[in-house]
């Protein structure tokens, strides 16, 4: 049933498209080290995907690839049925690819309203000279940009901070602001770096539920990586489990779970001497 | 209670991003606009007009120019000097060339030549930055000035190698040259002053200045949410340029007169600048108005009080302005990053809550 290339509908009724994005025969070095060995993993549409592995694995720099930010030496990225070329970050931000970082990266110096407001950057492409004069076309596409921006900062439920400097948040805040900024852009895959890296138990719940809900309402692809298993288990459809840049297990949560390279991974296992 | 903005709701978005959502605020800048334009110029005399109020309208521009370069978009500039230069010979040029256009025109080509200059300097930001970007338009300053000074082209050949205003005018009233009117130049420049502001206020509140502020708190989070880093710099640098530009142009043909250009646009026209913006504060086009309004009116007041009051004799009082603005660039870089922006917002803040602070 799985293997429908059309997609398939999860035990709770989401619809799951075809592939969209298809890493083929990744190999990514820094040097000589290798940090990523020939991985290949396809995203589905609408389905929430995680990344595991040890430290050091290399999930961060596969996310780093998907964003264009690395250039793999070796393999293809395919994108909605076409190859990629190796693409500057902000082009690949510019068709459809929004991520948030393991520590966070907004821009302080700005309120939280506009760090949301860059997040529809993409969207917006009034000229110097309309926006100099800012009545008229500037004002119209300000003002529908922001409806946007409302609707998630209403959706994620950070009213009350809108204009508060982003330096001023806690770090949970901040992590709630970051999402709510790579939301804003209304990403086709939606890529998040430890979304619940050093939260309590309360905010990890609260995180978990607006990724679930952001996945059910919006429709939005997520890939995610996470150290947290029992998060990562609930949360995602199907897991990818790295370790040493090498791909170790791929499949369902409850798949992976069973897969006694991904227990050696995990739990070490006793080598022969 | 002085200051408050309960009653004030914003009932729709456009109403809530307005440059003064208070309005309270909205009714004292109405007010300050109306004195400058129709008590002003009828008050005036030439001595205040050139000791006071065109160094403050033109600098306030050059701040203005600066500031979205350093203070928004975060690349550090020590070129401002240079910059003000090609302003000024290219509304030399202009002048000289068309003598029978408008000066109105001749001032905002100039500003146009500038940014064109501005870019063609900024091209290196993409690569450097901070000190190292600072150094490379250093480097900028020094060229342009040594380059005004060297190609005879550019002061049409004349003996001394200076540049001075032949008469021209706008709508008919001279503005440049021996015969000039205090309330028309006052008014020419005020003219570009409310210009530059809301020019600069209304790409600072967009999505322009949105770019540029992400590239100056984060420039690879901007990259990764779709700024493209090149563009976003060199239309910071072009925006930046064309300011500057104007002020250039304005601070030879209107205020000046007469220019040599390694005197009058050197480097400590560049530190000037950048001074006022870093007294006045870092991204914010209030605090322009201010940096540039205080170390204008600093001197003037040292003299009054040091000379005039006093009776210290003169040198002691230019050494001591010299002192006074080194010590308040260390107090503000260290206790108030922000400047007198900052200052003013806060006090506001306080005045919102006051007498009932808790």
């Amino acid at each position: 049933m799985k293997d429908q290339a059309d997609g398939y509908v999860t035990a709770d009724g989401r619809q799951i498209g075809p592939v969209v994005m298809e890493m083929k025969n990744i190999t990514l070095r820094f040097g000589g080290v290798e940090a990523i060995k020939d991985i290949s993993l396809d995203i589905r549409e609408g389905e929430i995907r995680a990344i595991i592995g040890p430290n050091g694995a290399g999930k961060s720099s596969m996310l780093n690839v998907i964003s264009g930010f690395y250039v793999p030496q070796d393999g293809e990225v395919w994108y909605k049925g076409a190859r990629r070329a190796p693409m500057k970050p902000f082009q690949v931000a510019q068709q459809g690819i929004a991520r948030t970082f393991q520590n966070i990266a907004l821009f302080e110096g700005m309120s939280v309203l506009d760090n949301v407001m860059t997040g529809r950057l993409t969207h917006m492409e009034t000229g110097l000279f309309w926006q100099s004069l800012w009545k008229g076309k500037a004002e119209r596409e300000e003002t529908a940009n922001r409806e946007v921006a409302e609707k998630i900062i209403d959706f994620l439920e950070i009213q009350a901070i809108r204009k508060t400097p982003v330096s001023r948040l806690s770090y949970g805040l901040k992590k709630r602001v970051e999402l709510a900024r790579a939301l804003a852009a209304e990403p086709s895959i939606l890529l998040l770096d430890e979304p619940m890296a050093g939260m309590n138990v309360e905010e990890k719940e609260d995180m978990s539920r607006f990724i679930l809900d952001v996945n059910d309402e919006f429709g939005t692809t997520i890939v995610l990586i996470e150290h947290d298993m029992g998060v990562v288990m609930d949360l995602s459809d199907r897991v990818v489990v790295m370790d040493y840049g090498k791909k170790i297990g791929d499949g369902t949560p409850h798949d992976v779970r069973n897969n006694q390279d991904v227990i050696d991974a995990y739990l070490g296992v006793a080598h022969d001497d | 209670m002085l200051y408050r903005e309960s009653g004030d709701f914003s009932s729709s978005y456009a109403e809530d991003s307005q440059t003064f959502p208070i309005k309270f605020d909205r009714y004292r800048y109405y007010f300050v606009l109306f004195i400058a334009i129709a008590v002003i110029p009828f008050m005036i005399n030439d001595y205040w007009v050139n000791s006071l109020f065109l160094p403050f309208l033109i600098y306030a521009i050059a701040a203005i120019g600066l500031n979205i370069l350093v203070g928004y978009c975060g690349q550090v500039s020590l070129g401002t000097g240079g910059f003000m230069a090609v302003g000024a010979y290219a509304c030399y040029k202009l002048m000289t060339s068309f003598p029978d256009v408008s000066m109105l025109v001749h001032v905002l080509l100039s500003g146009l030549v500038t940014a064109a200059v501005g870019v063609l300097f900024g091209l290196p930001s993409l690569r450097i930055k901070g000190f190292y970007l600072a150094v490379a338009t250093l480097a900028a300053q020094f060229f342009l000035v040594w380059l005004f000074n060297r190609v005879p082209w550019f002061y049409n050949y004349s003996a001394s190698g200076q540049i001075s205003a032949p008469e021209r005018t706008f709508l008919g009233i001279n503005i440049t040259g021996a015969n000039t009117q205090a309330w028309a130049t006052y008014l020419f420049c005020l003219m570009f002053v409310i210009f530059s502001a809301y020019v600069a206020r209304n790409l600072t509140r967009g999505s322009v200045g949105r770019k540029w502020m992400a590239i100056r708190d984060m420039d690879i989070a901007a990259e990764i949410i779709g700024v493209n880093p090149l563009r976003a710099k060199l239309t910071a640098f072009a925006v930046s340029s064309f300011f500057i530009g104007i002020s250039g142009a304005l601070f030879f043909a209107i205020y000046l007169g007469a220019v040599e250009v390694g005197e009058v646009f050197g480097i400590q026209k560049s530190f000037l600048v950048l001074f006022m913006i870093i007294i006045g504060g870092l991204g914010s086009i209030f605090g322009s108005f201010a940096g540039a309004a205080f170390l204008v009116l600093l001197p003037v007041v040292l003299k009054i009080v040091g000379v005039d009051w006093l009776g210290w004799p003169t040198d002691i009082v230019a050494h001591l302005q010299l002192v006074i603005v080194g010590g308040l660039i260390i107090v503000f870089l260290i206790a108030e990053p922000h400047g007198l922006a900052q200052l003013w917002r806060v006090a506001k803040e306080k005045l919102r809550l006051w007498p009932f602070p808790h």
